[in-house]
């Protein structure tokens, strides 16, 4: 495949344009999608330069669609993807579970934003509890939550390699202030920086003359007996397990000697990260933690930091109302830090916010 | 005393030998569907490059019928899996198979817009007028009057309107390109050369190409052999009338 930056170059884009650009590099070879604000602009910037790199493009007639011939794409052995968010990311949820159910290596990128319904089509961080653990399984799905643009390239060329590593799907969690703001990048072609780019390998429609060469392949997505079932979720989860630790990913600042650790993710964790360095400047000892794999979420690291600064309080900030919260209490069962909350669903947040919050708190 | 030699029915080569005999209920149309579809693929040699993609339905129990690279979906879903698979890899042939409510009721958003952008796949739906694998609930087939789990006293048009005449919607919405027709299992060699007609559309790379086929159901519309065989040619072939509606191989075959 033909790489698509000779040389690496400074960048100034929205994300949407930011993401399109990152699929390319990363080889992906097909997109189908569906309109949805704030996730629009992949898609233009996708058709415009897909048939220059000899890509592929279909506008479905939903995001059930979308989603499922994205499932049959991967199965013929295509780098494909989609992108998606608010009630477009429900119906995807269907197509997801087949993506968990038969290990598939699907990548979406979510910009989130306002529900519940039709909500907003501004921003938010409320589709947390859906991407991660949306449909009817048990969540063996890796989600990143990108903060920056450079994040948003990054992520997407990491996350295709992911899910044709591991074969679970992967989602690049954004949100419409990521989608829609610009931003200083860097853009690269992946193998300039070091990184080798997975093959795509077909799961059906393989080479050999079948009964001569090799048995047909017959993928399986429904069992008659329980115990058949309840031995392909055990290995899904046996392998999510074992491959977790080489997957979580996490920042911290700040954190040896904090007395208040702000936990946030995604583009709230810049608002953490500026209120830590006013508070610091203030003789506060506040430090902050990222979670940038909401699955498999960073529970030892997190639970690292409480123990090493002793903190006195978490302070849980998210734009939804607790579903980072939720998400954290559950993977840190048994820590007895009190835990105080700052929930703006559906509402950016900023420093001031952050600092105001914790002001309240000492 | 010489051992009798054990004789075994013909079965089509691409059909996959250590799944059968076949899951279907006793004179089930599906596994009839199923032979014609064998033998097209014998007979075209495509069965290393056929995908065959099954829904949840009564047709799901054919996941591993074939000797063929298959994919097993949702209720309803197989034609966007078969859409994406065809897309991707040209070269393949793709065949969905789905039932009355999988491709009528909860995917006929799917099919009609498939449809619609001439998608060259090629789709096999059995009508047996009722939702089979759960247990005998109406379809969008059900004929006016019938009774089934869930229109006990009989199908009301005017409350449910009346039976999707699928062929005919998608011979409204297809370009000439595209091969569209209704066989039945009570006539074998005509099911067989309009399923073959779908194939080959599909390999000259035509258009879409779908196949609606009358089949049975005893087991949920409770009938014995002759009370079957008498639903479909009396009952539901009227309603549904046979033939090939479009097709890029000259006149059809009414
Ligand atoms: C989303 C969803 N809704 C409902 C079902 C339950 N379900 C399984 S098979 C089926 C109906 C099958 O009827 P049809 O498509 O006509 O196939 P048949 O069994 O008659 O061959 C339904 C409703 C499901 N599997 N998924
Ligand atoms: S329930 Fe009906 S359609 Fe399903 S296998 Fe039995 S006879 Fe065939
Ligand atoms: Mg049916």
């Amino acid at each position: 495949m033909e790489k698509v930056f000779s040389e690496a170059k400074k960048a100034f884009m929205t994300g949407n344009e930011t993401a399109a650009w990152a699929a390319l590099a990363a080889g992906a070879e097909v997109m189908f999608g569906y309109p949805i604000t704030p996730q629009n602009e992949i898609m233009h910037y996708w058709t415009r330069m897909a048939p220059k790199y000899d890509r592929g493009f279909l506008q479905t007639e939903d995001e059930i669609s979308a989603g499922f011939t994205v499932c049959g794409s991967v199965q013929s052995g295509k780098k494909a993807f989609t992108a998606t968010a608010g009630p477009g990311n429900v119906l995807m949820q269907e197509p997801f579970g087949m993506a968990e159910g038969m290990r598939l290596p699907l990548l979406a990128i979510i910009q989130q934003r306002g529900g519940p319904s039709s909500g907003t089509v501004v921003y938010s961080q409320q589709e947390v509890t859906l991407t991660t653990f949306g449909g009817n399984g048990e969540g063996h799905r890796i989600v990143y939550s990108t903060a920056t643009h450079q994040e948003i390239y990054d992520y997407i060329i990491k996350g295709f390699n992911t899910a044709w590593t591991y074969r679970f799907p992967t989602f690049i969690l954004g949100d419409g202030y990521q989608a829609k703001m610009r931003e200083p990048l860097e853009l690269y072609s992946p193998e300039d920086k070091g990184i080798k780019m997975v093959e795509p390998y077909p799961l059906i429609g393989l080479p050999g003359h079948i009964g001569e060469d090799r048995e047909p392949k017959h993928l399986c997505n429904i069992y008659s007996l329980e115990e058949e079932l309840y031995e392909v979720v055990m290995k899904i989860s046996a392998e999510y397990e074992a491959i977790s630790p080489e997957l979580t990913e996490y920042q911290e600042r700040e954190c040896d000697d904090a007395e208040i650790i702000i936990v946030s993710h995604g583009v709230v964790s810049r608002a953490a990260d500026d209120a830590v360095t006013a508070l610091r400047a203030q003789g506060l000892k506040v430090g902050c933690f990222r979670p940038i794999t909401l699955r498999p979420f960073p529970a030892q690291e997190l639970k690292n930091c409480i123990q090493k600064s002793g903190a006195k309080k978490l302070l849980i900030a998210e734009s939804a109302y607790g579903q980072l919260f939720r998400l954290v209490r559950q993977e840190i069962y048994g820590e007895t830090v009190p835990m105080e909350t700052l929930f703006m669903p559906g509402v950016g947040i900023i420093d001031y916010d952050i600092m105001s919050k914790i002001k309240s708190m000492l | 005393m010489a051992m009798l030699e054990p004789v075994h029915p013909l079965t089509p080569k691409s059909w996959y030998l250590p799944s059968k005999p076949h899951k279907f209920c006793p004179g089930c149309g599906h596994g009839i569907v199923l032979k014609a579809l064998g033998e097209n693929i014998d007979e075209l040699g495509i069965q290393d490059k056929t995908i065959f993609g099954c829904d949840i339905g009564c047709s799901l129990l054919a996941w591993n019928f074939f000797a063929c690279d298959s994919t097993q979906t949702h209720h309803g879903r197989t034609t966007p899996v078969m859409v994406g698979i065809k897309r991707s890899r040209p070269e393949l042939i793709t065949v969905g198979y789905m039932g009355d409510g999988g491709g009528y009721s909860i995917g006929s958003q799917h099919l009609l817009n498939a449809a619609v952008r001439n998608e060259k796949v090629t789709l096999i739906l059995v009508n047996n007028t009722n939702y089979g694998m759960t247990g005998g609930q109406m379809a969008p087939t059900t004929l006016p009057g019938q009774k089934t789990e869930t229109s006990p006293y009989g199908r009301d048009p005017e409350q449910t309107g009346y039976p999707t005449k699928g062929p005919e919607f998608i011979a409204q919405l297809t370009p000439d390109s595209a091969y569209v027709a209704r066989a039945t299992v009570s006539k074998y060699n005509q099911l067989k050369r309009f399923i073959r007609n779908a194939l080959r559309n599909q390999i000259e790379g035509n258009g879409f190409s779908f196949v609606e086929v009358l089949s049975t159901c005893p087991t949920n519309w409770r009938t014995n052999a002759q009370q079957t065989w008498r639903f479909l040619e009396d009952e539901m072939e009227p309603y549904f009338p046979v033939g090939e509606l479009k097709s890029p191989f000259g006149k059809g075959d009414k």
